[in-house]
């Protein structure tokens, strides 16, 4: 409806057509933009295809980081359940008493099964494998202690239960130092968070930096554009009208941005693969790194382009609003 | 239609454009406004499209004072205004029929319904057969009916020309105001700015002069002192 002209209605309403007419004529309006701002990216490859590659190679980064934390955290998870605790005993513990002990702990409910370490049987294992082996045997007695392993029940193997397990097993008399084998996993676990944390940080600097970057390309595109865009004003275009394709250029920044990322990252996985392997084997497990898909890749694809948009809209509603004809 | 009461506009720079102008065009009027370069002219047609704001004073439209209106209202008031300019402001890059049809399309018409308009109105300024040319491609009498045939595409109430015979010759210049004339005929209030006073000479207008950004004349061409008086304006 005119605002000055009471009678006088504008645009689509003249035509008599009917609402869902309109909505479809809407829709096709904004499917026509999108794919005119796509035409005008392919116009000018060049400096598109430096933006997209920004955008792609700034979320290839966090993206891959986070993968390989992901896949860390599902390895040390699987070696959680294979807790063990190693007694080593006081070195003057009679042989009856180490007896005594091991049966003691068997009938303990938190405890699966206890094997006992010879110290003779240590040191022969301890010449052979160490290869001072003559040296050795020139010692004037056995300066390694009895040892006892206990694996705790299947209730009883999370770190926090085998922990107390651990604190109930010091306090026996024969037993001089207790270690969890899990202590390493837990510290394994903090560097984990430290670096999930770091990653974070890194990611949203990242992201930051994404958005200023496509803000400024959309504001050059706007600057490009300022004598179409005065001639809109002057014929009566809203704001919202003018912005929307540029609101798609940012959109298309961020759907190739991020497809760009997809192919990235899965050629890193793939590139990576080799050492990966070789490092899992050293750990005796069969593991294969978890690409993106499904969920992740998805998230990923969204937030690119929504970084892609969150840029473009800054940036449409800064210059555009400044453009009046004068 | 238009309404002009004790308006003052002074720009930023301290510059006095217009001194407490007071006129009125009534509906369906034809009118010059006239008056040496930098008497206010433009001004004056800026302050009723809402490119300016008035410093003193009230603009009204149809009753509507212009000062009420806000920014994000401006663009809707413009869809009532044809606008008219000494330098087209057309798209170079896009087609006779893309120039004509943006205001249709910023509005929201159906495809069918912009190809219909803009062929009814390209006739009309005997540009049919240039739609698919680039406005480069044209002399500058044909540019000037491109801007025209985009001013009245939406059939706005209300046309307002700034200079729009500035670069032509008289003969074409002729034209343009016939143009003008065919439109007023169908009802449209026009006002149209220009200090090609040979022009206003041949014509039985009301004119409107400026001097200096104050209002010292507002009558018929038949009261108006004429052609020889130009250098005393
Ligand atoms: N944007 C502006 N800023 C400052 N002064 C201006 C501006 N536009 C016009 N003026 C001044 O206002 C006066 C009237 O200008 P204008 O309305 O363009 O006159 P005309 O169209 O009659 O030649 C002139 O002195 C001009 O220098
Ligand atoms: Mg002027």
């Amino acid at each position: 409806m005119s605002l000055l002209f009471k009678g006088r209605s504008q645009g689509a309403e003249r035509t008599g057509i009917s609402l869902p007419q309109r909505l479809v004529m809407f829709f096709i309006s904004h499917v026509r933009q999108a794919l005119a701002s796509l035409g005008e990216l392919w116009r000018n490859p060049a400096a598109s295809m430096m933006t997209i590659a920004v955008l792609g190679l700034s979320i290839t980064l966090p993206s891959t980081l986070y993968i390989l934390l992901k896949n860390t955290e599902r390895v040390s998870a699987g070696w959680d359940q294979a807790s063990e605790i190693t007694l080593f005993l006081h070195r003057d513990t009679q042989a009856g008493d180490i007896q005594q002990l091991q049966t003691r702990l068997k009938l303990w409910p938190e405890v699966e099964s206890v094997v006992h370490i010879d110290k003779a049987q240590a040191m022969e294992e301890f010449q052979q494998l160490s290869g001072f082996g003559e040296a050795l045997s020139y010692l004037d007695n056995n300066p390694l202690p009895d040892v006892l392993l206990v694996t705790p029940t299947s209730k009883h193997t999370s770190p926090t239960a085998a922990g107390l397990l651990l604190d109930k097993l010091r306090k026996e008399r024969e037993v001089e130092v207790g270690q969890l084998d899990i202590q390493w996993l837990e510290r394994l676990h903090g560097l984990v968070g430290i670096a999930k944390e770091l990653v974070s940080v890194v990611a949203l600097l990242l992201f930051l930096a994404v958005v200023l970057i496509i803000g400024n390309t959309i504001r050059l595109n706007i600057l490009n554009k300022r004598d179409e865009i005065l001639v809109m004003k002057l014929v009566g275009a809203t704001d919202a009208f003018i912005q929307r394709p540029f609101l798609y250029t940012g959109f298309w920044y961020g759907l190739l941005g991020g497809l760009l990322a997809w192919v990235t990252v899965a050629l890193l996985l793939w590139w990576m693969g080799d050492s990966i392997s070789k490092v899992t084997q050293l750990y005796q497990t069969q593991f294969k790194v978890d690409g993106l898909h499904g969920q992740a890749l998805l998230l990923m694809l969204g937030l690119s382009i929504l970084l892609g948009l969150a840029g473009s809209l800054l940036s449409v509603h800064k210059h555009i609003r400044a453009i009046e004809p004068k | 239609m238009i309404r002009f009461e004790q308006v003052s506009k002074t720009y930023p720079g301290g510059q006095q454009a217009l001194r407490q102008v007071n006129f009125h065009i009534a509906p369906g009027e034809m009118a010059f406004l006239t008056g040496h370069s930098g008497a206010g002219k433009s001004t004056l047609l800026k302050l009723i499209s809402i490119m300016e704001r008035p410093t003193v004073g009230r603009v009204m439209i149809n009753g509507h004072d212009l000062n009420r209106i806000r920014r994000q209202q401006i663009p809707f008031i413009r869809r009532d205004i044809g606008m008219i300019f000494q330098s087209h402001q057309l798209l170079m890059d896009k087609s006779v029929f893309d120039n004509v049809a943006l205001p249709l399309i910023i509005e929201g018409y159906s495809h069918k319904e912009v190809s219909k308009r803009v062929s009814a109105v390209l006739d009309r300024v005997g540009l049919s057969d240039k739609s698919r040319c680039l406005p480069i491609a044209l002399s500058g009498g044909e540019q000037q009916r491109v801007g025209i045939a985009r001013a009245v595409v939406n059939k706005p109430p209300l046309l307002l020309a700034d200079e729009p015979t500035g670069n032509l010759d008289p003969k074409l210049s002729l034209e343009i105001i016939r143009l003008f004339e065919d439109f007023n005929q169908a009802g449209v209030a026009v006002l149209i700015a220009t200090h090609d006073l040979g022009l206003i000479a041949r014509m039985k207008y009301r004119t409107l002069t400026l001097k200096k950004g104050q209002m010292i004349t507002d009558g018929l061409t038949e009261d108006w002192p004429g052609d020889d008086d130009e250098s005393a304006i």
